[in-house]
């Protein structure tokens, strides 16, 4: 548990996903498969311990199927998760809650996942109670510290949820997940639907938690500045693929793969020239049941050729180290 | 661009009725909308823009929304007095059209989508005439039928417009159930819809909210592109500061009911004026990793701050700030700033 924070990576990976799978079946009028929806199509990354990595792409890519899977809500159909080496994948759900205290899931808002008929102090040791081990004085201790680490006073934990403001819930919520010292969390678009100003309080106290527990992220948004902001590494994903994967930096500065290049010619610059008067990808994505051959991005790409319609592309090496891209064209 | 006044907004006052008191939620808001202007309303939630919005459309919640004062003079008219009738028949979905922010609850899911836009076309079509609209005062909406040669042009502009939103084969999307477009189609349809009845002015709520960022970018093209065409005003409210940038000539920014500032876009975001204007741009993400949050918390409207309602959370606030609402003060040719210490240029802290 007591991993160095801060500078990431170069350790052991916490988490290895390799060609991970999840298909949803599709079914007409009377109950028979007539096809399949990938939502994750041969997915592999590796999650360095400390690290922020994010997963990135419009609704429907498969990014929070990616989360669920991997929290085993969803079951994969293909491929192996492994979480500080143990294989979590194909586990029972006996062996699996013993691994829960140490993998967490973040929805969107963690504060509306609080009962409002029990007060603060009940939701803060139920995780504890369920995960067991503590005798009540340690229990009560751990919750003080919690509620210390997120910003609440003490005093909170014998208040009703609707006695706290929306932004005070959902620190409950965090310390909540944090009772069990997790070492991965997976944040669920953490600050989709917030104001600025709330987005900033959110995430100077994930980094701040991050800091304190030594925590590991799977960041889920499609906020790409956000990402930017607080993300080492960052994995773009189309239609349940990862198209290009890499550091931070090198992805926002030079990016391979052309649906990158236009995620991030789409993101308004304040004080620079409108990116929407030279916005060039036309058209939505594909229907996620009938991909066209080959390279999925191919119908809106400005590079296609014939060679994309044939085969799809491999998550290849770039120039750089630890850039990947899965593109024919990506130099 | 022609500068006469189309939506000018004084002193509009709001309340809420609410279990805990009266809600303040415009106090005091002065706003203006020129010919052809596109002009954007920031805040956070539950800073009024919305019901600014719906204020201006006379689309308030009853009986819990109570107007306590102030003007909404649009075109020189006070739409606050005029007779509720007339600007049912003659102003609202005619002159003043809206695009919601939520383009899957705002078809009804059972009807094709060619019958829905030619029943909006029925009352509110440019080609209306003096006569019919007459009649529709006084003869029941069942009763009354939809002229065939009046269909046939309205039909033809409705193919018109939504090729021009880029809807592929729009005879056979007529055809079509809300459930057969995509998000950003149904958004398309939506502007096309708020564009047909040739209007003045076109409220936007968040229209782009539920989109994803690529879609988002092909929309405010598309919205951009269509308004400069035909000279039409857009009241824009957003919550984000990048769309803001995007469309918007002008933007005001609202913090809990108070209209805080208004300046030209590029003077927005690169000299603000007012203390909470400049806080709020700081805690956007920004490239040097350093996350800034402006501290506090936004007041209930309940029990508002008293004089500037930002005072509480502002580091260069005086007594005077505490005890009186400041006047508007301009501080160059259509930068005009509520507060009693703007920022002086250049001295952003």
């Amino acid at each position: 548990m007591n991993k160095s924070s801060g500078a990431p990576p170069v350790q052991e990976p916490i988490l290895e996903i390799s060609d991970l799978r999840r298909y949803f079946p599709v079914r007409n009028v009377i109950g028979r498969r007539v096809g399949w929806l990938k939502a994750l199509d041969d997915v592999s990354f590796d999650v360095a311990s400390g690290e922020t990595l994010a997963v990135v792409g419009e609704s429907g890519c498969g990014k929070s199927t990616l989360g669920k899977t991997i929290m085993g809500i969803h079951r994969s159909m293909a491929g192996t998760i492994r979480f500080q080496g143990q294989e979590i994948g194909t586990m029972r759900a006996a062996e699996r809650r013993e691994v829960g205290g140490r993998l967490q899931y973040v929805y969107q808002d963690p504060g509306a996942s609080l009962d409002p008929r029990w007060k603060i102090h009940r939701s803060l040791h139920e995780p504890l109670i369920i995960h067991g081990g503590l005798r009540r004085a340690e229990r009560e201790e751990r919750v003080r510290d919690i509620l210390h680490a997120v910003g609440l006073p003490a005093t909170h934990a014998d208040l009703y949820p609707h006695e706290l403001s929306g932004g005070q819930q959902r620190r409950v919520g965090l310390a909540r997940i944090l009772t069990l010292h997790p070492s991965l969390v997976i944040l669920d678009e953490p600050t989709s639907g917030l104001d600025v100003s709330v987005q900033a309080t959110v995430l100077k106290l994930f980094r701040s938690l991050q800091q304190r527990f030594s925590l590991t992220y799977l960041f889920i948004s499609h906020d790409l500045s956000v990402v930017r902001m607080m993300c080492d590494r960052v994995a773009v994903m189309y239609l349940g693929r990862i198209v290009e994967i890499g550091q931070t930096e090198a992805i926002f500065q030079n990016p391979k793969h052309p649906y990158t290049q236009s995620l991030l010619a789409a993101i308004p610059r304040i004080g620079e020239k409108r990116v929407t008067e030279d916005f060039w990808l036309e058209g939505e994505p594909p229907d996620a049941v009938n991909l066209p051959s080959g390279c999925r991005f191919r119908n809106r790409c400005p590079r296609a050729a014939a060679v994309c319609a044939e085969t799809e592309p491999a998550l290849a090496k770039t120039g750089a180290a630890e850039h990947a891209a899965a593109c024919h064209f990506a130099a | 661009m022609n500068t006469t006044e189309l939506l000018d907004i004084q002193d509009l006052v709001v309340g809420f009725a609410t279990d805990r008191g009266v809600a303040a939620v415009l106090d005091h808001v002065n706003l203006t909308i020129r010919q052809g202007e596109v002009m954007g309303l920031v805040g956070e939630s539950g800073c009024g823009k919305t019901t600014l919005a719906r204020a201006i459309l006379g689309v308030l919640p009853q009986p819990a929304a109570k107007i306590g004062g102030g003007r909404v003079l649009f075109q020189g008219e006070d739409l606050l007095t005029v007779d509720p009738v007339s600007v049912n028949r003659l102003v609202r979905g005619r002159k003043i059209t809206f695009i919601p922010q939520d383009p899957y609850g705002a078809f009804n899911p059972l009807f094709r989508v060619g019958t829905q836009i030619m029943e909006l076309m029925k009352w509110n079509s440019p080609r209306v005439t003096a006569q019919e609209l007459e009649t529709s005062t006084r003869v029941p909406a069942l009763l009354q039928r939809y002229p065939r040669d009046r269909y046939r042009a309205d039909k033809a502009a409705v193919i018109d417009i939504l090729n021009s939103v880029q809807i592929p084969e729009p005879e056979k999307a007529m055809e079509k159930l809300p459930h057969e477009f995509s998000g950003g189609q149904r958004q398309r349809l939506m502007i096309a819809m708020a564009f047909l009845p040739q209007p003045d002015l076109i409220i936007a709520d968040e229209p782009t909210t539920a989109l994803d960022v690529t879609i988002q970018a092909q929309i405010l093209r598309l919205l951009r592109d269509m308004v400069s065409r035909q000279n039409i005003s857009v009241l824009f409210t957003t919550h984000d500061m990048g769309t803001a940038h995007e469309i918007c000539d002008h933007i005001t920014v609202m913090y809990a009911g108070q209209e805080m500032e208004t300046a030209p876009t590029t003077r927005f975001f690169a000299q603000p004026a007012h203390p909470y204007t400049v806080r709020l741009l700081e805690s956007l993400p920004n490239r040097d990793r350093e996350i800034r949050e402006i501290g506090g918390e936004i007041p209930v409207l309940t029990e508002v701050p008293s004089g500037c309602r930002f005072h509480p959370r502002c580091s260069v606030a005086s007594d005077v700030c505490r005890r009186d609402r400041p006047d508007e003060v301009l501080v160059a040719d259509g930068h005009a700033v509520r507060c009693h210490h703007p920022v002086e240029p250049g001295a952003a802290s």
